[in-house]
């Protein structure tokens, strides 16, 4: 066997152009496999990221009716959809790896939010319980938050964030100011900021519209005086917070299980649901891995034309060695041993070009990467898969080359000159 | 008896056309022989080498070699009894090219499952049987005709064969090198190697202890001088 693999690389070094040019195939198909891979992998991270943000591992449970989310401000207020109690929330608390939660009710307006003549168009009015900053992990930028005086006295008083209050005051400082919701005169008594600042990295229109939403702005009140705005209490929306972004998906699905054990709708689809970025991340990238994967069969394609020179190439050299086939089944070698000989030859020959098809790749992706903005993300899995699959082209493209040469009737071998 | 041939025929066939090229050859040898079987060019002579080296197998007839009916054997069987009781000289060496001397001689025991460290002795040994004990690390194209045909010997003997079979050992040689090759083959026979050794050359057969003639097919013995 290593005798076979040292006759292999010296057959391989005595023909060193030949034999290049025979790897070339394997080389650009395995090299495009690995770039593509990269790439994939580097945009999906980068599509997680954008979606997860970084490191928040807060999960948002509202109401859904089949597929979309509920929409108060359209459908009006569903019937047999309970207000969340303290016990609840309570036992949410209780789920495994859940580190805070907060309730809140969220209704997306068009002109309802007003500082004199300025209006905040398609800005979100927010109704907050006392842990919801925190559960999100809003910190005060300016001002105070909210107080317990402030829930319980039903005060009028609201917290902006950056973007509403970049859009209400355009530079100005907005404490103490007052805005209206609904005619109704707020007093802005404090502005919050995110506490870690993840900007998504936007590289296309699609990615502005995907991750762009949530910088229209907000507008928070406390949820005690949500019915002097839209006049009744409304069915709320749950955000939690869990240990790491690991927990995420499960944390959503039992919070949401446990609102939905309250329900008693007469729509069946109405139903709580965890919006789950890691799933929405999930699929965004199965569907540009679907795509991907058409690359991957062109460069597989490739692969194929690679072992079919491969092939041809071994043909060739069954011919030029013809005299030495003959001699060693001449003298003793057994078919297979010739056999193993080309077999080996053909599949170092692949392997190597694996090899190298595996450095061009990792060249190639950083080449991408530098152009496109994309992280790089090499695939070890990927790398080793690749040639390990070359080396089975050889074999495969190898067979019957190898099997002419073990089969020569060593006396027309002989003959040959 | 080593090697036990009887009534063997071998025709080729040229586009349906029956080419009869051993008509009736019997020939046995015994052990410690050196015969030469002479005959000129085109006679059957390389058809009889291939057939006595289990190369090649007779239209009819029947072979003993080494006690085993040769017929009978799968090619799996052949090759191990070539490996193990034949060894082959070829008028034109076929040497490996890139290979060293000590590689080329090698070769037959990598065949056998030997270990490296004892290949490398025997196949040195064989080299300083052949005289070449100076030329171990050679390369083909660094050696002569004549050591090159040596370093083949050495090939052939490496595994200790019951025979040596040698087509035309001279015949890609100059008349120095030929006379060296044939007393190298003088001195192996006196060692007790058995040897057949084909040639068109009477003064290369008279070198040999027995001469058997073969003409258009046929093996004519004992009545030898009368034709040459
Ligand atoms: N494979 C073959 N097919 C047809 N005819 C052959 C073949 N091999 C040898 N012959 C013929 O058999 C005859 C004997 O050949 P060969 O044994 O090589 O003779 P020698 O070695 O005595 O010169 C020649 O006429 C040759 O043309
Ligand atoms: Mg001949």
């Amino acid at each position: 066997m290593f005798e076979n693999v040292r006759l292999s690389f010296q057959g391989i070094w005595s023909h060193k152009m030949r034999s290049f040019l025979t790897m070339l195939g394997i080389i650009i198909g395995i090299a495009a496999i690995i770039a593509i891979v990269s790439t994939i992998r580097g945009t999906n991270e980068q599509i997680k990221q954008n979606l997860v943000g970084a490191g928040e591992n807060t999960v948002e449970i509202a109401l859904y009716q089949g597929e979309w989310q509920y929409e108060m401000s359209y459908q009006g207020i569903p019937a047999g959809v309970p207000l969340i109690t303290e016990d609840v929330l309570d036992s949410i608390r209780e789920i495994d790896h859940v580190e805070n939660v907060a309730r809140y009710m969220i209704r997306q307006d068009y002109n309802v939010v007003y500082h004199l003549n300025t209006g905040l168009s398609g800005g979100y009015v927010t109704g907050v319980d006392a842990n919801y900053f925190d559960t999100c992990n809003y910190i005060m930028k300016e001002g105070r938050g909210f107080t317990e005086a402030d829930f319980k006295a039903f005060r009028k008083v609201a917290i902006l964030d950056e973007d509403s209050e970049e859009a209400l005051f355009q530079g100005e400082s907005a404490v103490g100011k007052t805005i209206e919701i609904k005619q109704e005169p707020y007093i802005v008594i404090g502005v919050v900021t995110k506490a870690k600042q993840f900007e998504p990295t936007i590289n296309s229109i699609e990615d502005y519209y995907m991750y762009a939403q949530t910088s229209a702005g907000s507008v928070y009140v406390p949820d005690s005086t949500w019915p002097i705005i839209y006049q009744y209490d409304e069915p709320q929306n749950v955000v939690i917070r869990v240990e790491n972004t690991d927990y995420m998906t499960a944390a959503g699905k039992a919070c949401a299980d446990l609102l939905n054990a309250n329900l008693s709708v007469s729509d069946d689809t109405i139903q709580y649901k965890a919006k789950d970025l890691l799933e929405q991340a999930q699929q965004i990238q199965e569907l540009s891995a679907s795509t991907n994967m058409m690359l991957i069969w062109i460069a597989g394609i490739s692969l194929i034309v690679g072992g079919i020179g491969v092939m041809n190439i071994m043909l060739v050299s069954v011919t030029e060695r013809t005299q030495e086939i003959g001699l060693k089944k001449a003298i003793g070698a057994r078919k297979t041993k010739i056999l193993a000989q080309f077999l080996t030859e053909a599949a170092v020959l692949t392997c190597l070009g694996g090899l190298l098809g595996v450095l061009a790749g990792v060249v190639l992706a950083y080449v991408i990467s530098y152009l496109s903005g994309t992280p790089v993300a090499i695939s070890v899995g990927a790398a080793v898969g690749a040639v390990i699959f070359s080396m089975v082209i050889g074999i495969v493209f190898g067979v019957f080359p190898s099997y002419k040469a073990a089969n020569l009737n060593p006396i027309d071998a002989l003959r040959h000159e | 008896m080593i090697l036990n041939l009887q009534n063997i025929f071998k025709d080729y066939y040229q586009e349906k056309l029956v080419v009869p090229v051993l008509k009736d050859v019997s020939l046995s040898v015994e052990e410690g022989e050196y015969v030469a079987i002479m005959g000129p060019s085109g006679s059957g002579k390389t058809t009889l080498m291939n057939i006595i080296g289990c190369l090649d197998l007779p239209t009819s007839g029947s072979y003993e070699l080494a006690g085993q009916d040769v017929l009978k054997l799968k090619d799996k069987e052949l090759s191990d009894l070539r490996l193990s009781s034949i060894g082959f000289v070829f008028q034109s060496f076929h040497l490996m090219p890139r290979e060293t001397a000590l590689e080329n001689v090698s070769l037959p025991l990598s065949y056998t499952g030997a270990k490296k460290a004892e290949r490398k002795v025997r196949a040195t040994k064989a080299l300083e049987r052949v005289g070449l004990g100076d030329r171990v690390n050679f390369r083909p194209t660094q050696l002569s005709g004549g050591q090159k045909q040596r370093v083949a010997i050495a090939r052939a003997m490496v595994n200790n064969p019951k025979i040596l079979l040698a087509d035309e050992p001279t015949g890609a040689l100059d008349q120095k090198s030929g006379e060296q090759i044939m007393e190298l083959f003088s001195k192996l026979n006196e060692e007790g190697v058995t040897i057949v050794m084909i040639t068109h050359d009477a003064k290369v057969a008279a070198r040999a202890k027995r001469v058997v003639r073969i003409i258009d097919g046929e093996i004519h013995e004992g009545e030898g001088d009368a034709i040459s």
